[in-house]
């Protein structure tokens, strides 16, 4: 990885000034935002194929005899429903208060190996916690991965176009089931993603990213920048970890309980903490007039007051939606007011997601 | 021709053109545009509101943020571009063809002392380094 004045950049840096991107700070690193028009890169993803570099999060292996025993305190999910080599699952890592530290994906690679994937402004404060919590004799190394490149290829086109890039993962990476990866060489294909759309996310060594991109690029796969990544992942209901959620909340308080596995008696970090009742909850909000709800925005509702937590134009709904965190008392269908630019405008209380596999959830 | 000569514009990067009937006509610049990104809706004032010069008088909302519209001159409304309400994207499409809406100035002298087109274009460069 590479320096640009004081922030990193990818292995695709050099791809992405080539193709025209527009560079941004995210979190360190130097990224693209866009590369002409973001509404035009979320509608290719919506309908065909797009792929977007996320080198910028970190993937870290944890290997050892301890390694799953280990996970299954660190983690809110339980790594036990990880049977099968190439299982993932979603996951929270709390801090011992409940509150969120990370949002993450964990793939059983086989044997005693996993691996998981961590968001890029988190990732030195999640490797020192990490460390900290393996008690000596845990029997689990921790290999953070600054080696691999991530791509994900989104879309209801990515699947096959990736195939066609990729001849080599084509036949093992077909068979997959979502939330499914295989090893194929040196490179993790796995079908998961952050668009609401079907598609892959490669892990792969460094020195072969630009090469994949390219040829990707070959079979009609477009690039996509933060941007549409970021208004993809709205449409589809997803937390953006800093903005919907933060070590101030619980899994329970961004909607994210359904990821927290209380059903085994394990003792997992945060689990105490996450006894009592949750006050506030996140939804979906679409705005009922015009207008773009943005994050920090004050929202007025029956049980009290609230606040926009992301917030944009969804390009698919032609509308402005967002995800809100309100008093647990506001029910889906209720009437909400968005305090928008100094004006109270109108919107309706929703369940996310808003928009998954391009079909509309959702409607004013 | 990012920045067309017969035009002249304001630091807030409206640009103003000149019509034969005495009226004024106010859009966004192309860089204006191009740091928003893809706008996806447009306020613009009432017809027959008397703007005075600098007043907040619009909203211009895009992907990645909301910027607000300065009356270039004092005057009032006689017109605005219902076009935008229903295709905001022609602003990133031809900012100079997009027009937001028209002044009848109250003192032309105000249109002679906005910015020329090179002095604008400088402000325009310093801003993207």
């Amino acid at each position: 990885m590479g320096m640009s004045g004081t922030l990193r950049t990818t292995p695709l840096h050099a791809a992405h000034r080539a193709a025209g991107a527009k560079m941004v700070a995210f979190a360190g690193w130097e990224m693209p935002l866009h590369y002409g028009s973001q509404i035009e890169e979320h509608h290719q993803v919506r309908r065909d194929a797009g792929m977007f570099d996320v080198s910028h999060m970190l993937a870290i292996d944890l290997q050892g005899t301890g390694a799953r025993g280990f996970l299954r305190t660190l983690l809110a999910n339980d790594v036990a429903k990880l049977r099968e080599p190439g299982a993932a699952l979603y996951s929270c890592l709390l801090g011992f208060d409940g509150g969120v530290m990370d949002d993450l994906l964990v793939y059983f690679l086989g044997a005693d190996r996993f691996r998981i994937v961590v968001n890029a402004g988190t990732s030195d404060k999640d490797i020192a916690w990490i460390v900290a919590q393996r008690t000596s004799g845990a029997g689990v190394d921790v290999a953070p991965r600054r080696d691999l490149a991530i791509i994900a290829v989104q879309g209801p086109c990515a699947r096959k176009k990736a195939g066609r890039a990729l001849p080599q993962a084509r036949g093992s990476s077909e068979r997959l089931h979502r939330f499914q990866a295989v090893a194929v060489g040196e490179m993790l294909v796995a079908r998961t993603g952050y668009t609401g759309e079907d598609g892959f996310e490669i892990m792969l060594p460094a020195a072969h990213a630009t090469e994949l991109w390219n040829t990707l690029g070959l079979q009609g796969v477009t690039p996509v920048g933060l941007g549409a990544r970021d208004t993809l992942r709205l449409e589809a209901g997803m937390n953006l970890y800093g903005q919907d959620m933060d070590e101030g909340v619980t899994p329970f308080e961004c909607g994210l309980g359904w990821t927290v596995d209380l059903k085994s008696s394990r003792d997992f970090i945060g689990r105490a903490a996450l006894a009592r009742p949750a006050a506030r909850q996140l939804i979906g909000l679409m705005l009922l007039e015009r207008g773009v709800m943005r994050m920090h925005q004050a929202v007025r509702c029956d049980g009290g007051e609230g606040e926009i937590t992301s917030g944009g134009f969804a390009p698919t709904l032609n509308r402005s939606i967002a995800l809100a965190r309100v008093p647990s008392t506001v029910a889906v269908g209720d009437g909400v007011e968005v305090n928008v630019r100094d004006k109270w405008l109108r919107a309706r209380a929703v369940k996310p997601p808003f928009v998954r596999n391009g079909k509309i959830l959702v409607h004013g | 021709m990012t920045t067309p000569d017969n035009l002249k514009y304001t630091s807030s990067h409206e640009w103003v053109r000149q019509e034969a009937d005495g009226a004024v006509t106010i859009g966004i610049t192309f860089h204006a545009q191009e740091m928003l990104g893809d706008v996806v809706f447009v306020e613009n004032p009432a017809v027959g509101r008397k703007l005075k010069q600098g007043e907040e008088c619009g909203v211009i909302e895009s992907v990645k943020a909301a910027a607000d519209i300065y009356a270039p001159l004092s005057g009032e409304v006689v017109a605005a571009n219902a076009e935008l309400t229903d295709a905001p994207e022609k602003v990133n499409q031809d900012p100079y063809a997009a027009w937001m809406f028209r002044i009848r100035p109250d003192d032309p002298a105000e249109l002679a002392a906005l910015l020329d087109a090179a002095a604008y274009q400088k402000i325009a460069d310093a801003e993207k380094h």
